[in-house]
């Protein structure tokens, strides 16, 4: 007898989607040989190798592996360990497109290591280049209390129509993709180069609401409306139409200056929406309506785990102070009663944002294993999360992860901050970052403080492309070099959670060492300020950036 | 005379290349013949060509502008002048879409057209190849191959989609 193969509630290749990704590792492995061979030049090899995900880094190169949406089944994170510990130094970086970054694989190896992704359904297509990104998603996507529909389908739709899509692979600059379905943005998809929001119309109809031209970056801007209401049958010609558009018509001649952004910007939302709607309506023999047969099947792939029915209960009644810490600050509300979502800090203080370890990998696979249906997801924050835990579970899964370093109750704080890997490991970087993070987790060490700062977003990139978001974080940190020397600029009032604003400069930049000392500065104006049960973003908010300058730059006048 | 890779089953399943030799002539390089490729702006001026006629498209040019002269177009070569330059692709597809219904020689010029972007230059429709100075013809032939399945609706491949959904008739 045959026992029926695992299968995880995400999308399973069949074998037309394996053929594909197998025929791209061959490819690539020869590149690689021909390149190694001298018959590809740098620049030829570049092209290609930067479409599967491969950067020639500071140190060594580094590998950019796609998580669509930022779904893992254990199985597939059990793998990225095995690859970490085989062909890296033992961890990974996960960043804010939830990819998985390492730094130090040999480049003979990577067809070696695209092979073994392979056999787990994986790949790395298209992580960099100019080219359409992996797309990303809602981490509460199918488990979110408000939800209009699950998101994940249509990222699964839209990472089929982007791969090596033959038009739109060599586009002015990257394109980066988004799909929500709550009213509360939980994917930054208003800084996307498209963002699509999940809607109903009147007859209860999905479509998508569609922002185009967002983007961080050396010129931040917010997305605009395109498109109010996109039926879902026209997902895809609606996105060729703008990519065609885009492609025909956005800069080439300055690499700063060729984001859709730019274009949308320069000709303005009218316009562009014109060009969009003309080339959309002309061009539906080449760009056909989706399937709903495509559609349903792909839909099923993501129908909800096993749940059983269970009633809500207080789990943390007589529990030590430090679960329930855990409990409040990791743990989210699931739509499913007796159920919880929690995440898996990876913002321990003294260790980088976003890093994980070969052993941790393993031991988080084996947890989900036992208590979350065997998936697990990345967020856009550079946590993972444990998306459905039985809530009489979550104190052993507080316990395991305890002891596993991955349980520091600081999401939504100010220690759970967003950092790009920096001077360290990047060679665009201007700034160290991941040296700063830790002085600020030094800084901001005692929970009970924390705690008392509220929800705090920090957000910090060591250059001005932005891969850390600092434009959006209520504090955001910018790395900037200075005659050789790495100095730190301080924005406030950026946000991106469901109102999307964009952080104000408070003045001169400051040396590296001054960092979290400055923002120590910055939050006892916060305290000082605040009204009853005001968070940090509110205050800023009512009081404008005047009081905060003040209380930074007038102490620092007093101190020198 | 210039090799060019040339697709010269349209409309088979089987798709067949070879190496055949050009009896195109490049007016900008002041060549003369009967089969002439004129840069888009100096079109006009060859309408009454008694030779056929061809049209070398720059990546800036717009598709738009050939207007009721792509009928009488039998080639029209599309400039890959680099490997970044994507906006050919773009010219290839429209070409090929009802809206300019073009179905004569598609054509790949220019320096970048090397055995890495043939497959997707081929999906986009164009059907003729001349390759880059030093491009082996063996390599350039196989790199047709790497590929049997693509997600998106193109020539050659049924996509993905068309092959889940449809059974092949």
């Amino acid at each position: 007898m045959r026992h029926a193969p695992i299968i995880e509630p995400m999308y399973q290749y069949d074998q037309l989607d394996q053929a594909f990704v197998d025929q791209r590792v061959a490819e690539f492995r020869d590149q690689t040989r021909r390149f190694l061979a001298g018959e590809l030049s740098e620049d030829e090899f570049k092209a290609v190798r930067l479409r599967n995900g491969l950067y020639i880094q500071r140190h060594a190169p580094m590998l950019r592996i796609a998580i669509p949406y930022g779904l893992l089944s254990t199985r597939q994170l059990r793998k990225l360990g095995d690859i970490a510990q085989k062909y890296d130094r033992s961890f990974g970086h996960f960043t804010t497109r939830t990819n998985l970054q390492l730094n130090w694989p040999k480049l003979e190896s990577v067809p070696d290591i695209l092979a073994e992704l392979a056999t787990v359904q994986m790949h790395a297509i298209q992580t960099s280049g100019n080219c359409i990104r992996n797309v990303t998603a809602d981490h509460m996507a199918g488990i979110a209390t408000d939800e209009v529909d699950d998101p994940r389908p249509y990222c699964e739709i839209i990472r089929q129509w982007a791969n090596l899509h033959p038009e739109f692979n060599y586009l002015p600059r990257k394109f980066k993709i988004a799909v929500t379905g709550s009213p509360e943005d939980r994917a930054a998809s208003e800084v996307h180069d498209v963002g699509l929001h999940l809607r109903r119309d009147a007859a209860g109809q999905i479509g998508f609401q569609v922002l185009v031209g967002g983007g961080l970056g050396r010129t931040p801007i917010i997305g605009q409306v395109i498109k109010d209401f996109l039926p879902l049958p026209d997902l895809l010609s609606y996105l060729d139409a703008i990519l065609r558009v885009y492609n025909r018509y956005g800069r080439r001649d300055n690499i700063h200056k060729a984001r859709i952004k730019i274009l949308v910007k320069a000709v303005g939302i009218a316009k562009f929406r014109d060009q969009v709607e003309t080339e959309w309506r002309a061009a539906k023999d080449i760009s056909p309506a989706l399937e709903m047969a495509q559609v349903d099947r792909i839909r099923a792939f993501f129908k909800p785990p096993a749940y059983e029915s269970l009633p809500d209960s207080d789990v943390t009644a007589g529990r030590e102070p430090q679960f329930q810490a855990w409990y409040r600050y990791n743990t989210r509300a699931h739509k499913v009663a007796g159920y919880r979502a929690a995440f898996v800090s990876l913002k321990a203080h003294g260790q980088n944002p976003g890093d994980i370890s070969s052993a941790q990998m393993a031991a988080v696979a084996d947890l989900a294993d036992r208590v979350s249906f065997g998936m697990v997801r990345v967020t856009h924050n550079q946590n993972l999360l444990l998306a459905d835990v039985k809530q009489s579970e979550l104190y052993g899964v507080w316990q395991e992860l305890h002891r596993l370093g991955l349980a520091m109750p600081n999401i939504g704080t100010l220690t759970d901050m967003i950092a790009c890997p920096g001077l360290d490991f990047c060679s665009l970087a201007n700034a160290g970052t991941l040296n700063v993070a830790q002085q600020i987790q030094k800084q901001f060490d005692d929970l009970d403080y924390l705690y008392d700062l509220g929800d705090i977003e920090v957000k910090m990139s060591g250059c001005m492309n932005a891969c850390g978001h600092h434009h959006v974080g209520h504090i955001g940190i910018l790395g900037v070099d200075k005659h050789g020397e790495e100095w730190y600029q301080i924005t406030l009032g950026g946000s991106v959670n469901g109102f999307t604003a964009l952080g104000q400069v408070i003045g001169p930049s400051v040396a590296q060492a001054d960092v979290a000392s400055t923002i120590e500065r910055i939050v006892d104006v916060y305290r000082a300020e605040r009204e009853d049960g005001e968070r940090f973003i509110e205050t800023f908010r009512r009081i404008g950036v005047k009081p905060f300058k003040e209380g930074v730059y007038a102490a620092h006048s007093e101190a020198a | 005379m210039r090799p060019i890779l040339k697709r010269l089953d349209v409309g088979s399943a089987r798709e067949r290349r070879e190496i055949v030799h050009d009896e195109w002539k490049y007016v900008s390089l002041g060549e003369e013949g009967t089969d002439l490729i004129v840069p888009l702006a100096e079109l006009k001026n060859w309408r009454n060509h008694r030779g056929r006629l061809g049209v070398r498209l720059a990546p800036a040019d717009q598709v738009e502008d050939l207007g009721d002269d792509v009928k009488l177009l039998s080639l029209v070569a599309i400039d890959f002048p680099s490997a970044g330059e994507g906006r050919g692709f773009s010219q290839a597809r429209l070409l090929r879409s009802q809206r300019f219904g073009f179905s004569g020689e598609l054509r790949a010029v220019g320096a970048g057209v090397k055995q890495d972007l043939l497959f997707i230059m081929a999906r986009c429709g164009i059907d003729a190849f001349e390759l880059a100075p030093g491009q082996k013809v063996e390599e350039a032939l196989r790199a047709f191959q790497r590929y049997t399945v693509a997600y998106q609706p193109a020539e050659p491949l049924a996509s993905i989609q068309q092959q889940r959904y449809h059974v092949a008739g």
